[in-house]
């Protein structure tokens, strides 16, 4: 199978992923599809490994996989707390910052 | 002799120190301890005089220089007096006069409560000047000169009560200002040109400084001499300076202030021989001003204006001779002196006048006071004499030669010049005799004193009691200096002309060249005679023959401007101050529309564009992400694009 269809699907994912980021109210869903996006990166990243035959995209596949449950950990408790505090997991209603 | 010198100034200035500070244990024996320091002052003149005339024509001048004063790297300012035949001229006229003044002073003031003070101030009039005429460099110089503006403007705001005499005193120091300014300029001027500002180096460096330096500094410092002689543009304050009590304006006039130009053009003579152009500005400034002092002098009824005027037109034939350069400037210093003495005459006569006559200037008030004030009348009438030049009188020798200069510089120039001398001393003729016709002969047209809401001009001063005046004669100390001014004005031009001892006397120091005038001198002696004459009949048929009317006719155009000044403080209005005030406030307008608009403007759309941008944070999170997902792709297409290309 010829290597370049997951870099297709990877930008598949990923625009699907920014799509959901960009246009979703909803913090959990806008997280899972900064995780998608991060998915999506990975998936390339493994791609590109095959195909230039070494193993540095593998390598970086990893400290994504690191970096993002880091990121979990942080974000989810941001979202909680922000729902304690207000009720909501809109990410709209979190519009306190401006002027 | 050196340390003698430096005495000279110190004696009055110690006087005005003592008086000023000394409290009232001085207010019995302030005023004879003010004459002394005078007299002193004059007795060391005179000690310095005989030693000087020991001595021959070219060793006669003393140089010393006291202290460092402003010692900065290459700039030196020295205390130093230089006396020379000039500047002795000059201090026998100030300290002699001067003590004259004062002696008249004890009598004139003997009344008013604050006479300690006013003697204080006569000496230090009377230091500032010496320092004036001794300074042997431009700033010393100018040191006197602001000493002697500060003086007058104690002296004739002495009566501070009077607003009149507050404001006149104000004007006095004001226009004295414009004038100072430029002579400060020129200082400045002289010390970049020459990197020095003594006289020596100066005088004899100035044939070689350009022309146009020359011709700047020169008309910076006729400037100067303008305010201090109250020459034409700045002789405004002199008319109103008569606030002042009648020994000042004897002071002002005589012996000291207005003066000071004529010193300043003649000391700097080398300075406005290099500059030609200037020196025809000097000699129209000196014509101008002779006439326009002497219409002046025609139109006022208050006696004070009227020798007010007479001065001016009289400083104004001692300048325009100064500005003829070596032809003239022995005469101007000549009639100076003469002047000084008939002019301090004149006026200590109008003061002791007015001292009879319940301080009434306005001439139409008196008449016939020639029966009541014999001393007063002969001395007055001597000065009067003297004035118009009356051959064999003082003024007849200075003035004479002055006309005969005028004429002496050719050509066109030379004949307007020597016509408007001429034509000035015929008005001069005309306007004195008209003050003595009007004081002292024609029927008594006397008047009760003001009432008493009207301040009078000079408070306690001899017959208070108001009601009709009793003319009297003064007492000693007022008549005594009057007499000796009379002898001056009679004999002190014949003295200088024996053997022209004044025209060697003043040689070495100013030079001199004769002038070869397209008149004979006969001639111009004649024409002068013919026009004192023409000047006497007129005043005579228009004042002595009919009775003067007690109330002032309406007059001509021209009588009426003469007796508002020739209109120069409506022209100092107009131009002057509305020109000030519409510069100002079109600076305002300038102020409030382009440079706070500029800066107002700026500010102001700093703010609006602020206030656009801040839209673009609206705390919604996708909104930041969708600007950071295109900033992405942007930075990623300019890569993309890069690596292509």
């Amino acid at each position: 199978m010829n290597p370049v269809s997951y870099l297709y699907l990877s930008a598949l994912l990923f625009t699907i992923g920014g799509v959901g980021v960009l246009l979703r109210r909803n913090a959990i869903v806008v997280f899972m599809c900064v995780e998608l996006m991060l998915n999506a990166c990975n998936l390339a990243f493994v791609t590109f490994s095959r195909m230039h035959g070494n193993l540095d995209g593998q390598v970086f596949a990893f400290f994504t996989m690191v970096v993002a449950a880091a990121e979990v950990v942080v974000g989810l408790a941001i979202i909680v707390s922000v729902y304690r505090a207000r009720h909501s997991a809109s990410v709209d209603d979190a519009s306190l910052l401006k002027l | 002799m050196e340390n003698l010198i430096g005495l000279l100034v110190l004696v009055p200035l110690a006087g005005a120190g003592a008086l000023l500070c000394g409290g009232r244990r001085l207010d019995r024996g302030g005023p004879w301890l003010g004459t002394l320091a005078a007299a002193v002052s004059f007795a060391l003149g005179v000690v310095l005089f005989a030693d000087m005339l020991g001595k021959g024509g070219e060793e006669r001048t003393l140089d010393v220089t006291v202290f460092q004063w402003v010692p900065v790297g290459s700039f030196r300012a020295d205390v130093g007096f230089h006396l020379d035949q000039l500047s002795m001229t000059f201090v026998l006229l100030i300290t002699g006069v001067g003590s004259l003044i004062h002696l008249y002073s004890i009598g004139y003031m003997a009344h008013d409560e604050r006479r300690r003070r006013f003697f204080g101030y006569l000496n230090l009039f009377l230091a500032a000047m010496l320092l004036l005429v001794l300074a042997d460099n431009y700033l010393l110089l100018y040191v006197g000169w602001e000493g002697v503006g500060l003086a007058s403007y104690l002296l004739i705001g002495f009566w501070q009560h009077k607003p009149s005499a507050a404001t006149a005193a104000k004007k006095a120091f004001l226009v004295n200002r414009v004038g100072d300014m430029g002579m400060s300029i020129a200082i400045m001027l002289m010390f970049t040109t020459f990197g020095t500002f003594a006289f020596g180096p100066v005088l004899t460096a100035a044939d070689r400084a350009g022309e146009g330096r020359l011709t700047a500094i020169a008309l910076l410092l006729l400037l100067a001499a303008c305010g201090k002689s109250a020459q034409v543009p700045l002789q405004s304050w002199l008319g109103d300076a008569m606030e002042g009590p009648t020994p000042v304006s004897a002071l002002i006039h005589a012996a000291t202030m207005v003066t000071a130009g004529v010193y300043l053009v003649t000391r700097s003579g080398a300075v406005f021989e290099g500059a030609p152009d200037a020196q025809t500005a000097v000699v129209t400034v000196g014509a101008v001003t002779l006439l326009f002092g002497a219409i002046v002098g025609c139109a006022k009824d208050d006696i004070k204006k009227a020798l007010a005027g007479s001065t001016m037109s009289q400083i104004g034939y001692m300048i325009l001779a100064a500005g003829l350069g070596p032809v003239g400037y022995v005469f101007a210093i000549m009639h100076l002196v003469t002047h000084g003495f008939f002019k301090a005459g004149l006026f200590l006569g109008a003061g002791s006048v007015m001292h009879g006559m319940n301080d009434e200037v306005d001439m139409r008030r008196y008449g016939g006071l020639r029966k009541y004030m014999p001393v007063t009348f002969v001395t007055f009438g001597l000065g009067y004499l003297a004035i118009i030049g009356f051959p064999g009188l003082s003024g007849f020798f200075s003035k004479d030669k002055i006309i005969e200069a005028a004429f002496a510089k050719g050509g066109t120039e030379g004949w307007i010049l020597g016509g408007a001398a001429l034509l000035g001393a015929a008005i001069t003729a005309y306007y004195m005799t008209r003050v003595m016709i009007m004081t002292f002969f024609g029927e008594e047209r006397w008047r009760p004193a003001p009432s008493p809401d009207e301040p009078s001009a000079e408070p306690a001063a001899g017959d208070r009691a108001g009601g009709m005046p009793h003319p009297h004669e003064s007492p000693r100390t007022m008549t005594i200096p009057m007499i000796v001014l009379a002898l001056g004005s009679v004999f002190a031009g014949g003295l200088f002309s024996v053997n022209d001892a004044f025209l060697k006397w003043l040689e070495p120091v100013t030079g001199h060249e004769e002038g070869n005038s397209p008149l004979g001198a006969l001639t111009v002696t004649a024409a002068t005679m013919a026009v004192l004459v023409l000047g006497v009949a007129l005043a005579w048929a228009q004042y002595g023959r009919r009775p003067v009317p007690a109330t002032a006719p309406p007059g001509s155009a021209l009588t009426r401007a003469a007796r508002r000044d020739l209109l120069q403080d409506d022209f100092n209005h107009v131009v002057l101050v509305r020109g000030g005030e519409h510069l100002t406030r079109s600076l305002v307008y300038l102020d409030h529309k382009l440079v706070d608009g500029v800066v107002n403007g700026t500010a102001a759309s700093v703010g609006g564009l602020s206030g656009r941008m801040r839209r673009l944070q609206n705390g919604y999170v996708r909104s930041y992400a969708v600007s950071m997902f295109g900033g992405a792709a942007v930075l990623i297409a300019a890569t993309l694009l890069m690596r292509a290309v």
